[in-house]
């Protein structure tokens, strides 16, 4: 096919992919060039989503106004998902005590030890509880969101469930994140953030706001890496639904090793949690930047300013996994 | 009695199709047992006051928790809960929950466990510092307590089942009875390393039967001697369990909700 | 400034879909029985290629209703799949309302509807009234039109006191019911029913053909109607795909099917007490109930008036009926000849 201007039409017609050709395309982007199927992507891409639909009507401005954006259709996802759980009020509510009683007790068998042992090398327990703070604090948010990838596997797959998400026009892991949203793991970010509260409170660290934002970032990025987890544990279930304990095992054996100082463990192990899975950039570079203490890794200070930065990156990897997933499963039907 | 080695020799059967999932749990375990005893070993190094467990008492401890860590009764059927999610719950709980169900979560239980602790134990012992029994008498007992320990574990999960018939949706049950077990069965913390002033409780409920008195007979800390009455003990709790179980069965299904049409 | 014509301006107009020689494989993994293959299976894992589809095409034109039949495995729902853009097939071409549907899956997808008989696609816990907005916004309709949409589907199918109860405590009619109106909320022109009237009782079934045959006449909705219950096809379709083993075996009007395989009809007598044997020299008997016989014959060799006056003069009939043979029969024939 040669080069060609579009024609402009009263009424687009059923092939037009996007729905807006030419000169309609309020973008004012027009599609014309070498290499027609190039151009759409272009031009489809910058439209973001406007289209004609077969009735014709076409939106206004850049967006659809009447398709909701990612993170809205989360919330009514969310709304949605309460109400459900609502249903079974009794479950919800000791779910958020049980969820409470279980992260109290970790915490409290920290104390424990310490009780025993004084100190963990140089180390002292509110330091240790804010690590535990924040390391907490983001898991809860990424099981909170992102607990339909939790149980992507036995559920959705198994029961052949992930063909109705195939069939709606919305992407595929916004859809699964959506299933089930738990409002009851906030019961273990209360208790990370009461934790964190009392560390902050004993160790009397002189606050700035860049510190104050590094500890909000921190625990972000925490929440982006442990969701990173739990979507790559959902890419596994395209695969196979029995061996999905490794991505727990790295996610809460990972959220147990970051409750304590990176610095009490093995070489090989450090490593793996520094630059496989990015723990360490989560609380404890954050942690030494905070507690001044940027000395005990040879790393420069400004990079740690940026550490929680790397969760984002993680979740953005673990998002091309989940489409190579989801290419996976196309072709072969499960 | 064929019945069982039925279950049991289809449930490994099905368990060995899936290869990757066997590989995949003994790195769980592995991962988990690292963590942990390098957890221990630096707090150990951070203090020369003596310890009411030794470090190596410890860390065979932790070992040990890792090789049968399957047997804990931390998760349900999964099958279970969706079913009664489903209303399909009238069907498939109408059989008297007896010892016909005990039993088949006994081998549904031992199947997946015993593939994965010998792995650990010859590991831990080779590499990990994993420590053998202490005396042939405690190894002896060990046995016999893992036993009473492993019947005390399907006897809870067979509990919290029946307790599911009162609350449609059994996550909430499953996750207090979770975290109470996790805690009070000694795989987070050994508990004697509990403070002093909460010996007393732990030594009263019935969990700890199910992991601390089991390695603590393996590794020293509670001589062979002292060994009997605990097990008598756990053997009693497993006997208490079991009438609670049936009992509440049978109320339960007298109060039965089936859902849907 | 010239403006010349586009290339899809002179292309031929395709049909609304279009399938051609469309292919797809599975792999089957193969594992010997028992514990000593289960020990074998870890090391060594043998695969087997099953084509589900085989060279299919066929092509819909728009506001057709298309019944598409086939044995359990044949291919039905591998059809469906790549038609509705969840599978993608390894080789063959098609086009649904001009678009491939695993390729622009999201576009796709907005303009199809589809209901599974036996899974539903509302949201167990939620009443019916909030699966119905949380399509809506996950499908971006407008409010306006979703509420038009959804008022009138309410009222066609009689769903107003259902709008507030949890899909889990809805009979399987209602369910049903629900389904067909979630999947028509964002006004698709192409609606995919799998066993849409299964399990459900008759009036129920009735109520549902009913709406889908409304939904095909008078919006020119194009279906295909994937199911295993002929009286569905016969009451809704007059064109009938029938597929096995991954290859179309018939694509035409139902009749021609009959015709096609089966040239013979049937004659039902219903005879007055203490009748003897019945025959007749260009029938033959297939069956006898009591008072009731059953004859088929080949209306090419004898008309149907011939033959009815000749047993009617010949044998006390009180009541007669003339029909075609069963589907059941016509498909089962189809089947076992293609198997050959």
């Amino acid at each position: 096919m040669g080069g060609f201007w579009t024609e402009i039409r009263p009424q687009p017609p059923m092939n037009a992919e996007c729905g807006m050709m030419g000169d309609e395309c309020r973008t004012g982007f027009r599609a014309y060039s070498h290499f027609p199927h190039f151009a759409f992507r272009i031009h489809h891409f910058t439209c973001l989503g406007g289209d004609a639909g077969p009735t014709g009507i076409r939106s206004e401005g850049r967006r659809n106004m009447n398709r909701p954006g990612a993170l809205r259709l989360l919330w009514t996802y969310a709304r949605a998902s309460f109400r459900g759980q609502m249903q079974y009020k009794a479950s919800f509510t000791m779910g958020i005590i049980a969820q409470v009683f279980q992260t109290a007790i970790e915490i409290a068998a920290i104390w424990a030890l310490f009780a025993r042992f004084g100190s963990l090398l140089s180390w002292t327990l509110p330091e240790v509880a804010m690590l535990y703070g924040i390391a907490n604090m983001s898991l809860a948010i990424a099981e909170s969101a992102g607990r339909g990838f939790d149980i992507f596997g036995y559920r959705v797959v198994k029961q052949g469930e992930f063909d109705w998400l195939l069939l709606r026009p919305r992407s595929t892991a916004l859809q699964v994140a959506g299933l089930e949203i738990h409002l009851r793991y906030m019961g273990r970010f209360i208790q990370g953030a009461v934790v964190l509260g009392w560390a902050v409170a004993k160790l009397g660290i002189s606050w700035t706001f860049p510190k104050a934002v590094l500890v909000a970032g921190s625990v972000l990025g925490g929440a982006c890496l442990f969701s990173g987890l739990f979507i790559l544990q959902a890419v596994l279930a395209f695969w196979t639904t029995e061996s999905l304990e490794v991505f727990a095992t790295v996610t809460y054996g990972g959220v147990e090793t970051a409750q304590y100082p990176l610095g009490i463990y093995r070489g090989w192990f450090r490593k793996f949690f520094t630059f496989v899975v990015p723990l360490a950039c989560m609380n404890y570079f954050p942690a030494l930047v905070i507690l001044d203490r940027t000395t005990l890794v040879p790393v420069p200070a400004g990079l740690l300013w940026l550490s929680p930065l790397t969760g984002l990156v993680f979740l953005l990897v673990s998002l091309r996994f989940w489409e190579f997933g989801v290419r996976h499963y196309r072709s072969t039907g499960s | 009695m064929r019945a069982y080695r039925a279950v049991f020799t289809a449930r490994m059967a099905a368990l060995l199709q899936y290869r990757a999932a066997a590989v995949a749990g003994l790195a769980t375990q592995f991962f988990w047992g690292l963590i942990r005893m390098m957890i221990f070993d630096a707090f150990y190094r951070s203090s020369s006051l003596p310890q009411p467990m030794t470090r190596e008492q410890v860390i065979t401890y932790v070992w040990l928790g890792q090789a049968v860590f399957a047997f804990l009764p931390t998760w349900l059927d999964s099958e279970v809960q969706a079913a009664i999610r489903g209303g399909n719950v009238s069907y498939d709980l109408l059989r008297p929950l007896d010892l016909y169900r005990y039993f088949r979560n006994l081998a549904a239980r031992l199947a997946p466990a015993l593939l994965r602790c010998s792995p650990i134990f010859v590991f831990g012992w080779l590499f990990f510092g994993l420590a053998l029994p202490a005396s042939p008498a405690a190894a002896v007992m060990w046995a016999v307590s893992m036993l009473a320990a492993l019947l005390l574990s399907a006897s809870i999960c067979t509990l919290t089942s029946v307790s599911m018939l009162w609350t449609v949706s059994g996550e909430g049950v499953r996750l207090f009875l979770g975290s109470a077990v996790w805690i009070l069965c000694g795989i987070v913390l050994p508990l004697p390393l509990f403070p002093d002033w909460l010996q007393p409780l732990l030594n009263a409920l019935p969990f700890r039967g199910l992991m601390d008195v089991p390695f603590r007979i393996w590794c020293g800390h509670i001589s062979p001697a002292e060994a009997v009455p605990n097990i008598l003990s756990v053997f009693a709790w497993t006997a208490a369990l079991i009438v609670a179980g049936n009992a509440l069965m049978a109320r339960g299904m007298r109060k039965l909700v089936v859902q849907g049409g | 400034m010239q403006l010349r014509p586009s290339m899809r301006e002179c292309s031929p107009r395709m049909a609304f879909i279009e399938v051609e020689r469309l292919v797809k494989l599975f792999y089957v993994a193969e594992r010997a029985p028992g514990v000593w293959g289960a020990l074998r299976g870890l090391f060594h894992r043998r695969q087997r290629e099953v084509r589900a589809l085989d060279g299919v095409s066929f092509s819909i034109a728009e506001g057709e209703m298309v019944g598409y039949i086939g044995p359990n495995g044949a291919g039905k729902s591998t059809t469906v799949k790549v038609l509705g853009g969840i599978l993608v097939p390894e080789a063959g071409r098609c086009e649904v309302m001009g678009r491939v549907p695993w390729r622009d899956r999201i576009e796709h997808v907005r303009g199809i509807g589809a209901v599974f008989g036996q899974r539903t696609q509302l949201w167990w816990d939620l009443p019916v009234a909030e699966s119905f907005d949380l399509l809506r916004d996950i499908y971006g309709v407008s409010a306006a039109e979703h509420a038009r949409a959804r008022a009138e589907l309410v009222e066609t199918l009689g769903l107003a006191p259902l709008l507030d109860t949890p899909v889990r405590q809805l009979s399987l009619g209602q369910r049903m019911r629900c389904d067909l109106a979630a999947s028509l909320l964002h006004s698709p022109r192409i609606l995919f029913l799998d066993e849409p009237t299964i399990g459900l009782d008759a009036p129920a079934k009735l109520a549902v053909r009913d709406f889908v045959r409304k939904l095909n006449r008078e919006r020119g909705v194009t279906v295909l109607l994937t199911t295993h219950d002929l009286d569905d096809i016969e009451a809704l379709c007059e064109r009938v795909l029938v597929i096995n083993a991954g290859r179309i075996l018939h694509d035409g009007p139902l009749a021609a099917l009959r015709r096609g395989v089966m040239n013979e009809r049937r004659v039902i007598l219903d005879l007055a007490d203490g009748a003897g044997e019945v025959s007749d020299p260009d029938a033959k008997v297939l069956r006898r109930e009591g008072a009731r016989v059953e004859l088929s014959f080949d209306p090419g060799a004898v008309s149907a008036p011939a033959l009815i006056s000749r047993l009617t003069a010949k044998y006390p009939v009180r009541d007669l009926t003339v029909e075609n043979p069963p589907i059941e029969e016509v498909i089962a024939r189809i089947y076992s000849e293609q198997g050959k």
